[in-house]
């Protein structure tokens, strides 16, 4: 969470009054709220942090980073299912939670999704 | 310099190195405030990379290290009520409350969800009208905007359903409390730069020569870490104590100006307790008046909830740099990040963590008596 990643800005529009971009992260493509740096245009580099754009950043420099991210495995770290994480550090095997059993094709999908563009993000 | 090839731009590392090499001629130690910092420290070997007289102290920048036990068991207190939907980032699942987690309460039937930003909580509460959401609002001058943005929405679109549960802190009082401390060794200081992307660096000219002490704002990644040392012990060596922008590319003096705004309006400074260490004063923020009706702990009448922390643990002098995580007895025996004692062994940025995942080779605990500069960086 600590984590502030490098995205580019895909597209800009409008919710609840409050100006919100899709944001690409070497692959991985989130929601992000612009209210802190409402100038910011498509196609620019921003530091994303849990979701807010908080400070602008040159091309060069975000490419650089996303690369190395990338490459050390934070990316999947920052993207990818806590949950998981959780269970495989406590070391239990009662995941995923029975009740989530409904809830899985959707969960999973969302994660294998995320995993895929982090790892394609790696081979490139 | 066996690892320098890892380093993005090895010639660049080397340079750098060459230069801090060629600059020391007396023993110094430096305190990185950020525990992202001290996972690429140690991640890099780049404490093993530097001189001899180079000491890196790990600081207490990671947010969830820092939370303390009795907020933690305030979130499970409230997490595990029925008609609560209880909302976190996916770090805190694991940190130990007194006897269980966020996890624990999962499996026990509370709702407990994981969100990436703290907007998507706000999202969950319009869509369950009739349950109460909570979000779980940690963290640094990093994570405070985000959060504060969340409660003035949720006041602005009259959302009456979400609360949020409030442990945010600052670092100027951190750095205070470490420098007035008397078994202080810290002699200059490697700032967040994130931390600072947000606030700026107005908070620390008058800190650095109260102290005497240079604050050099550092980035993350292993080249920015090593120009924050280059610069801080050109500093040193020199005799100065200025506040230095090593992280410019995104820094600006100013900081982030809607953020700071937002700040201003939703939080107000306020006393905390950090875990292991206690309370500093005004080092941290909670709603300010306009928006207590925001607040969880009121909401969920949790306000009188107080733990003891584990004696064992000894993260509070490993948050402060007064020693090492592999010098605690507990490190790699009773505590690892399956049965972590303290939050710096489970946080992903927690000093205790960073150790026992690259430096395994240091767990044998003949091994651990060994001066730290000598062991092999796995
Ligand atoms: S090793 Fe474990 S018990 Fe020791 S200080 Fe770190 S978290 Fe606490």
């Amino acid at each position: 969470m600590c984590l502030a990643v490098p995205g580019r800005v895909l597209d800009i529009g409008e919710k609840d009054g409050t100006r919100m971009a899709t944001v690409d992260f070497g692959g991985v493509v989130k929601e992000v709220c612009l209210e802190y740096l409402p100038d910011l245009q498509v196609g620019e580099y921003a530091i994303v942090h849990v979701g807010f754009a908080l400070q602008r950043l040159d091309e060069e420099s975000a490419r650089q980073t996303l690369e190395l991210f990338a490459q050390l495995g934070m990316l999947q770290e920052e993207f990818g299912d806590p949950w998981e994480r959780a269970a495989t550090e406590a070391g239990v095997a009662d995941w995923p939670f029975a009740d989530d059993i409904a809830e899985q094709p959707q969960h999973a999908g969302d994660a294998r999704d995320a995993g895929d563009a982090v790892q394609e993000a790696q081979q490139q | 310099m066996k690892y320098i090839e890892e380093f993005q731009d090895p010639e660049l590392a080397r340079r750098l190195l060459d230069d801090i090499h060629a600059t020391v001629t007396r023993p110094w130690a430096l305190m990185e405030v950020c525990g992202g910092q001290t996972h690429t420290i140690i991640r890099h070997g780049i404490d093993q990379l530097l001189p001899d007289q180079v000491e890196l102290i790990h600081g207490p920048g990671c947010p969830v290290c820092v939370t303390p036990l009795e907020v933690i068991d305030k979130a499970l207190e409230i997490a595990s009520r029925p008609d609560v939907i209880f909302c976190s980032f996916g770090d805190m699942l694991r940190v130990p409350g007194s006897g269980r987690d966020l996890f624990q309460v999962r499996s026990e039937g509370g709702d407990v969800r994981v969100v990436y930003s703290p907007l998507d909580a706000l999202r969950i509460a319009r869509q369950n009208p009739a349950r109460e959401v909570v979000f779980f609002g940690i963290g640094f001058e990093t994570t405070a905007p985000p959060n504060a943005m969340t409660v003035h929405q949720a006041k602005k679109l009259g959302i009456p359903n979400f609360s949020l549960l409030v442990s945010h802190v600052r670092v100027p009082p951190a750095i205070e409390a470490i420098m007035t401390s008397p078994s202080c060794r810290v002699q200059a200081f490697l700032a967040a730069g994130h931390v600072c992307s947000v606030m700026g660096m107005a908070e620390y000219p008058e800190l650095a020569a109260r102290h005497r002490v240079p604050i050099v704002v550092t980035g993350f990644e292993p080249l920015d870490i090593l120009e924050g040392v280059r610069r801080a012990v050109r500093q040193l060596e020199r005799g100065e104590h200025t506040v230095d922008n090593a992280y410019a590319r995104a820094v600006r003096p100013e900081g982030n100006p809607a953020a700071l705004a937002m700040l201003e309006d939703v939080f107000e400074v306020t006393d905390r307790a950090w875990r292991g260490i206690g309370v500093i004063p005004d080092s941290g923020w909670r709603l300010s008046a306009r928006y207590r009706d925001y607040d969880a702990e009121h909401r969920f009448s949790v306000t009188d909830i107080a733990t003891q922390e584990p004696a064992e643990c000894r993260s509070g002098e490993v948050l402060q740099g007064l020693i090492k995580p592999h010098e605690c007895e507990a490190f790699g025996t009773t505590c690892t990040p399956r049965t972590p004692l303290g939050a710096t062994m489970v946080s992903s940025e927690g000093a205790c963590a960073a150790y026992y995942l690259y430096r395994r080779l240091d767990l044998a605990p003949a091994a651990r008596t060994a001066p730290l500069e000598a062991s092999p960086v796995v």
